[in-house]
């Protein structure tokens, strides 16, 4: 199971959780993994079908351009983050 | 120092754009011209926050030499929706609003109206008699004067009134933290607007064709985020719109944002000429993006022995006037240097009725350093441990999380505070009444993001190397370097243009310190699809396997049979024709930089000037390619940091004008305020990059500040808590202390 | 409209003539004029250094001077530093020492450092700091261009 830490502002979603265990083989499919026990947590990543445009995802600390695509392996952390863009 | 040995990585050439940059002959935006040109002005708001209720355009239109005048009513119309243009989703409202204001003013230098003439001066006259009706209502100016009740509110859709965005950042404990701790010290910050300053201002041509697609030459951080907007804005589909980067007189983060090019567009398209606009030095101040003013609260808690046990954040950043201040990433980089367990973070992006802001170096960061750092100083004093070894005993290291998350792969922070610890400038003695010197620490992330690479053989043995980011501070030899170092042969063997729009595959912004690291990767990439390209060439001259053809230092061998570059590229018409090799990556393995300042001043007690003696920054950058480029991006930052920290400021009259919009008032150094500033480059190699590099750009101005202001302190026994640390600033601080 | 004035200057060792308006500044004459791009403008008002020539032998903001001032003038700028094809000591200097990285000051200090170094060949470092502190560059914080220009200095000493 992949540890995945909740962000502050949605860990009342998850009843005050910061770290949960998830299964799934993506980041979407641990996301749908998410959504199954705790409601509601899945529209406050996704949008249209892909990670809200202000959030990155982090495997294991490398922020992945390939967002819910990016494989997680069973040890795997995973982290939602601010996307970072261009700053000079 | 990193192990590898490279033939090409970690020399000095000299950069493939020189010769054209100290002639004169480089092309920079306001240098283009055109047949048929026309000069546009562009009229701004003289109110900080005002209704606009009507325009009339027909006396400026009646005047000899104008062609067109085009308002927000240009646009395209229809419904607002949420548009994606790289920066998070926002309303297409705000960034046409930001571009031409329609329905209201939001800051003074809000773009209004704007003209397209024979002649700028004729432009400029021809703005002059465009009437319009403001109804100007209260302005706001400060964050926490924008997050109290009743504040005027800036736009009515906004939930949450002026407080636009609120992100919390919660690890471990914070109570039983504190409870923990045997020292705790809480204090509050201010810092104010600051410019990036750079010397060329805004300056774009846009020509919409007969063709339909609308031509764009301009100086910009990304010609491909320029193309989007300007694509967006009007309606078009990408393809539509062609931007030619010309040459960029520094942007630090302020030429990401688009302000001009739709504008002229909209113009060419009423006249069907080509549009110049370019921006005056008081249009910049007033109507560019510059970084935020902030309001910072850090308390700090950590034991007797040194150790950390807690540290929190209140993080209040003015946007300026739509919301997207780099809040979050401050939030994100203020503890960013320590190992903490316990941590927690409140980050408010608010709006105000100044420009709306855009990203400067290391953006949110810099304001974070200099409380966090300015606590930190003021924590290991009450405890006695000398400030670097206060730090050592906290550092962030492999492993260490960070308070947003993710855990540290390999981090140069350790290393960067034994640099400063052993530097003889650390170690020197500092004699003299009113003297001190001063150190902190910062971090940035360094981004990733998409670049493109196109390599071509060319017969004499040299090659055309092509990619799209434009080039502010020689990049375009980086890039060459990396490439050289793969195909074996010399940097200035490289030929590489920086191209347009229509010419190379999507390439991300010159910003985030990505530039040398993903572009650089793109042409490692590059590079390697054509050695794999001429290894089966030389196997097709020789007749033997292409895996059996080794390649090493630009000599090509099978057996005993040998091939320099230059030679096995004069035949590659008679093996198959031209060699192209090509790189498209949107790399993982970014590697953020920890940077450190060491800051000696001098602080005159009767007037508070502060003078600096002496300055060091250490970054860790990874792997230096151009260590000459390196040391220029460490310097330059750090200067950045000395001006942001010593004089530069939005001085802000209460009806939100700016009284010192230019060069003479927005002080910021010259030669004659600086003595030499030396660099020590550390280099732990990011392990995810093929040479190791993390990125030089941002980190750097981010502990300039804080390093002052704790030099400052034993100089001349003050503590400041404000940006800038002015004559009048340190003189008050002195007489309180006094009083 | 305003009656253009005919100016007769010497630019580069080149005679020049052209029609101005009297509005316009020296610097807006030599880029939209006569085509002369490399000095720049950074803030029109004399604050930056990017627009320096020099204007009868001594350096000038030409956002600050009038064309109708550069009559019967003798005016050098960044077009005119290069020895032919050789670039001049000074512009061959900020290229080996890195002293510059977007290059839109680089011009005006080129051109002041010129004037510089014809006055005083062995200018102290305070020296260069003191006569370049109206050219301003927001990228190298200083360092290299001060080098380069006591590396320029070493340079002309050196037997050609």
């Amino acid at each position: 199971m992949a540890e995945v830490h909740i962000p502050a502002m949605l860990r009342e979603l998850t009843g005050g959780r910061s770290t949960v265990e998830a299964a799934g083989a993506t980041v979407h499919e641990v996301i749908e993994d998410l959504e199954r026990r705790w409601p509601g947590i899945r529209d406050r990543l996704i949008d249209g079908g892909r990670l809200r445009p202000n959030l990155s995802v982090a495997v294991d600390g490398e922020v992945s351009p390939l967002g819910l695509r990016e494989a997680v392996e069973p040890a795997s952390e995973v982290h939602f983050v601010a996307a970072i863009k261009g700053g000079a | 120092m990193s192990d590898r040995e490279y033939a090409v990585v970690g020399t000095r050439p000299v950069r493939h754009d020189g010769a054209d940059k100290v002639t004169g002959r480089a092309l920079y935006g306001a240098d283009f011209d055109a047949a048929g040109l026309l000069h546009g002005y562009i009229l701004r708001s003289p109110h900080a926050h005002a209704r606009i209720l009507r325009i009339d355009t027909s006396q400026a239109m009646a005047l000899a030499g104008v062609k067109a005048v085009v308002t927000a009513a240009d646009f395209p119309q229809g419904s607002d929706r949420m548009v994606d243009l790289g920066e998070g989703d926002v309303p297409l409202s705000y960034v046409r609003g930001n571009l031409l204001a329609s329905g209201k003013a939001l800051y003074r230098g809000h773009a209004v109206a704007a003209v397209a003439a024979v002649s700028r001066h004729i432009a400029e006259e021809a703005a002059g008699l465009i009437e319009v009706e403001y109804e100007p209502l209260p302005c706001v100016l400060t964050a926490p004067d924008a997050m109290q009740e009743g504040a005027p509110l800036l736009h009515e859709d906004l939930k949450a009134g002026n407080a636009a965005d609120h992100h919390q950042f919660a690890m471990g404990d914070i109570d039983a933290g504190f409870a923990a701790a045997d020292v705790v010290l809480e204090r509050e910050f201010r810092t104010a607007t600051v410019h990036q300053g750079y010397i060329e201002p805004h300056a774009a041509t846009a020509l919409w064709n007969n063709d339909g697609r609308v031509l764009v030459w301009c100086s910009t951080q990304g010609s491909f985020v320029v193309r989007d907007v300007t694509a967006c804005v009007l309606d078009l589909p990408v393809s539509r719109v062609k931007v030619t980067p010309l040459e960029i007189g520094g942007g630090f983060g302020g030429k990401i944002p688009v302000y001009l090019e739709p504008v002229a567009a909209l113009l060419s398209r009423k006249t069907g000429r080509p549009v110049k606009i370019v921006m005056s030095r008081k249009d910049v101040f007033e109507g560019s993006g510059p970084t935020p003013g902030s309001y910072i609260r850090v308390k700090i808690g950590a034991r007797n022995d040194g150790r950390i046990t807690a540290a929190q954040a209140y993080l209040a950043y003015e946007a300026g006037a739509y919301p997207g201040s780099m809040v979050v990433p401050g939030a994100m980089c203020i503890f960013a240097a320590y190992d903490i367990a316990n941590v927690a973070i409140d980050a408010y992006d608010v709006v105000v009725n100044k420009p709306s802001t855009a990203a400067y170096r290391a953006p949110g960061a810099t304001n974070a350093a200099f409380a966090a750092e300015t606590v930190v100083d003021e924590i290991a004093e009450k405890l006695s441990i000398d400030p670097v070894e206060f730090r050592l005993l906290n550092a962030a290291h492999e492993g260490t999380r960070r308070a947003d998350g993710p855990k540290y792969r390999r981090i140069g922070c350790v290393e960067v505070l034994e640099t400063i610890k052993r530097h003889p400038h650390y170690n020197a003695p500092l004699e003299g009444p009113n003297r001190g010197r001063g150190v902190a620490v910062g971090f940035w992330f360094n981004i990733g993001f998409a670049s493109s690479c196109n390599i071509s053989v060319n017969a004499d043995g040299t090659v055309n190397l092509v990619e799209g980011s434009t080039d502010i501070g020689g990049t375009r030899t980086s890039i060459a370097m990396q490439a050289a170092e793969v195909l074996g042969i010399a940097a200035a063997d490289v030929n590489p243009s920086v191209v347009d729009t229509d010419s190379i595959g999507y390439t991300a912004v010159t910003g985030g310190s990505r530039t040398t690291f993903a572009t650089g990767w793109a042409a490692y990439e590059a590079a390697q699809d054509v050695m794999r390209q001429l290894k089966e060439r030389a196997a097709k001259l020789w007749g033997v396997d292409a895996a059996s053809v080794t390649a090493e230092a630009g000599v090509f061998r099978s057996g005993d049979k040998v091939l320099t570059f230059g030679e096995l590229a004069a035949r590659l018409g008679e093996t198959g024709g031209p060699v192209v090799g090509r790189g498209a990556v949107n790399p993982k393995g970014v590697g953020g930089s920890f940077s450190g300042s060491i800051a000696d001043v001098e602080v005159d007690p009767e007037t508070g000037k502060v003078s600096i003696l002496r300055f060091t920054s250490v970054q860790d950058v990874g792997k230096a390619i151009h260590p000459s480029y390196v040391e220029g991006q460490m310097q330059g930052g750090s200067v950045q940091g000395i001006g942001w920290a010593l004089n530069e400021e939005y001085y802000m009259s209460p009806d939100g004008t700016m009284l010192n919009s230019s060069f003479l008032d927005y002080r910021m150094p010259t030669a004659l305020d600086l003595p030499m500033i030396d660099t020590a480059i550390v280099e732990v190699p990011n392990p995810g990059h093929p040479f190791g590099v993390r990125g030089v750009g941002e980190a750097n101005i981010v502990p300039p500040p804080a390093a002052i202001a704790n030099a400052i302190y034993r100089a001349a026994g003050v503590r400041m808590r404000r940006l800038p640390m002015n004559p009048p600033a340190v003189m008050e601080a002195i007489w309180s202390q006094r009083d | 409209m305003h009656d253009n004035i005919r100016i007769r200057t010497t630019i580069n060792g080149e005679p020049r003539e052209f029609l101005c308006e009297p509005r316009q500044s020296l610097l807006e004459c030599l880029r939209d004029i006569l085509g002369l791009t490399g000095t720049k403008e950074g803030c029109n008002d004399g604050n930056c250094g990017a627009c320096t020539v020099i204007m009868d032998d001594r350096i000038v903001a030409s956002c600050l001077v009038l064309g109708a001032e550069a009559d019967g003038a003798t005016i050098t700028t960044i077009e005119g530093i290069a020895r032919g094809s050789q670039l001049h000591p000074i512009q061959r200097a900020f290229l080996e020492s890195a002293a510059l990285q977007c290059g839109i000051c680089t011009p005006g200090f080129i051109v002041a450092a010129k004037a510089l170094l014809d006055q005083e060949p062995h200018p102290s470092e305070e020296r260069i700091r003191l006569y370049l502190a109206n050219n301003l560059c927001r990228c190298t914080g200083y360092d290299k261009i001060v080098r380069a220009v006591q590396q320029a200095a070493a340079m002309e000493e050196a037997p050609q």
